[in-house]
């Protein structure tokens, strides 16, 4: 789209006036990025839609236009419904969990002691290692024979002798196990961000607190939180759009079993279209995530603004 | 001096970082225990699964290096680590100066998009994506990948790479101008030298996404020998109901702990990636 522009005659001429010349360069220089984003991101997304409204499959030549057929299989179809459900308590659940520890994690991580280097090193190794071979790890601590949980919670005397949880194979401990996964997996991003907004706080403003003689708590609820509440605001958001989105977890870990019971939206759809050949059904599931993700982006665009504008 | 109040939150706050630390780093501390064990040590409920009840073994890494796939998981990473990176870098570091310095407002409304592209999860892009790679006759090969994976470094590293240019001082390239540069060579001569530090810092993100991804690897790449570490180590060393917990470990532990740690180094400058625009200063 630049080129043209940069052909017709006089344009050296007129680029004396530099801005008119940088202005091309920036084209051209963004020119190559933005396509291929166009090309990898905003073709396929198009396309997804394209596809809910469609009956292609893996097979089909010649897809044809079924209107809103796929959402209404989709909202009749209990595997879905549960998927839905199952996605909101993933994702609500850990990111509550995740926002209090994090918190709770970077106030303590303020102080100066000898070896933080190292603790933050090991804070921070399951979000940076990827998360598949992460997930792995924790198949192994959840076996259901050898599980390492489970021995030491019998032998401090907390497991009787009958009772021996299978951590990924009953329908609630599954849930809460996935969820451990994932909190121990996005808590280190969250800690960091706060950690990030705790440090940004003018230290006189604790000084003064500290004078006026407010106590720990009182400091932390009417000082401290309320100012990196903006921050924390974008930690949840990002969390919030990597937990709907997510299926790593699940599907190395339990395959959305037993009985559907920790299948979610984004595994769901991978099933539905890659192993069952269903690409519009799959697609119409997975679009099901975009108002949340509409939601987080508008919010963080707020956000953005908001502080360019102070 | 020893107010007992401030002693007693320093033992508090050593108690919840050592909880937290322990709870972040125990599945790798458990790989590392697990690798070493024989496999009579380890499945044997009777045993304290903490402590080596027979003598350490080399056996499982013997095994996942001889008789499994793993090196060459290694090196179609590395190949499609290293030329993803390469693609990144040349469409990302033009575009991130383009961004900061040549486009004016626009640019930073425009700059907002290309971050948020990054938020299209792989999760609604996968299913159009197979589709495109089978029409490109791409299914089943690493190229798929290299074609696709840009998707999510490049925004990123475009909008990592808008900041570190921002904050270059215009004094410097309007000198190299003055000096008889043009725009473009005072960008190329003088600004990336300059840029070393955010140059390696998207390489070394670039590459770490690349090893994280999952979901594109799992889905264009049907044939063992054609995945990266972080398919192939869950689907393929996990086929049948025998787990060889040993060599599983060792993988997992080996191919996630030396670039963790590499990248540790730079997280600072991710995470300011992540709240830029949200925190000023």
């Amino acid at each position: 789209m630049t080129a043209p522009a940069l052909a017709r005659p006089g344009f050296v001429e007129r680029a004396a006036g530099v801005s008119d010349s940088a202005r091309w360069l920036g084209r051209l220089m963004l020119a190559p990025a933005v396509l291929y984003i166009a090309l990898v991101v905003a073709v396929p997304f198009l396309m997804a839609i394209g596809y809910s409204f469609s009956n292609v499959t893996i097979g089909t030549s010649t897809p044809r236009f079924v209107g809103l057929e796929n959402f209404r299989n989709a909202l009749q179809d209990p595997a879905f419904l549960k998927a839905l459900g199952n996605t909101a308590i993933f994702s609500l659940v850990s990111q509550t969990l995740v926002i209090v520890l994090a918190s709770i994690l970077a106030i303590a991580l303020q102080r100066r002691f000898r070896g933080k280097w190292l603790v933050r090193l090991l804070i921070l190794l399951p979000w940076v290692a990827p998360i598949s071979l992460g997930s792995i790890g924790w198949l192994w601590i959840f076996d259901p024979v050898y599980s390492v949980i489970n021995w030491t919670l019998r032998h401090v005397g907390i497991l009787g002798p009958d009772s021996w949880p299978i951590w990924l194979g009953q329908p609630n401990l599954a849930m809460a196990s996935i969820i451990g996964v994932h909190v121990w997996r996005t808590m280190p991003l969250a800690t960091i961000i706060s950690l990030g907004g705790l440090s940004s706080i003018p230290q006189d403003i604790h000084d003064a607190a500290e004078v006026d003689g407010a106590g720990f708590f009182r400091h932390l609820f009417v000082i401290t939180l309320p100012l990196v509440l903006p921050i924390l605001l974008v930690a949840v958001l990002f969390g919030l759009v990597f937990s709907v989105t997510d299926m790593i977890v699940v599907y190395v870990l339990t395959r959305g079993g037993p009985f559907d019971s920790t299948q979610v939206l984004a595994s769901l759809a991978f099933f539905k279209s890659i192993d069952g050949g269903d690409l519009s059904g799959g697609a119409a599931v997975a679009l099901f995530l975009l108002p949340v993700l509409a939601v987080c982006a508008v919010l963080l665009l707020r956000l953005a603004r908001r502080a360019e504008v102070v | 001096m020893a107010d007992p109040k401030k002693i007693a939150g320093g033992v508090v706050n050593f108690g919840v970082i050592a909880a937290f630390t322990g709870f972040a780093a125990f599945p790798f501390a458990w790989m590392v225990i697990t690798m070493f064990k024989q496999t009579k040590d380890l499945l044997d409920p009777a045993h304290n699964p903490f402590v080596y009840n027979a003598p350490p073994t080399l056996e499982h890494l013997r095994v996942l290096f001889q008789d499994t796939l793993f090196l060459h998981w290694v090196g179609n990473t590395l190949f499609v680590g290293v030329l993803v990176v390469l693609i990144t870098l040349v469409l990302a570091v033009p575009a991130g100066y383009s961004l900061a310095r040549l486009t004016g407002p626009a640019g930073e409304k425009l700059g907002i998009g290309i971050f948020l592209t990054y938020l299209v999860p792989p999760t609604i892009l996968f299913i159009p994506l197979s589709r495109l790679v089978a029409l490109l006759g791409l299914q089943d090969r690493l190229w798929a990948l290299v074609l696709v994976y840009p998707s999510f470094t490049v925004p990123f590293c475009t909008w990592l790479l808008m900041g570190f240019f921002k904050v270059i001082p215009k004094d410097v390239e309007e000198a190299a101008m003055i000096d008889g540069h043009s725009r473009l060579g005072a960008f190329v001569r003088v600004i990336l030298p300059m840029s070393v530090a955010g140059l390696l810092t998207t390489i070394i993100f670039s590459f770490t996404l690349v090893m994280q991804e999952f979901v594109y690897g799992l889905t264009f790449i049907t044939s063992s020998k054609n995945l990266t570490l972080s398919v192939g180590v869950p689907t393929f060393l996990v086929r049948g109901d025998v787990y060889f917990w040993g060599s599983l470990m060792g993988a997992c532990f080996l191919s996630s702990v030396p670039i963790a740690i590499l990248y540790n180094l730079f997280v600072d400058r991710f995470i300011a990636g992540f709240t830029v625009g949200a925190v000023k200063g």
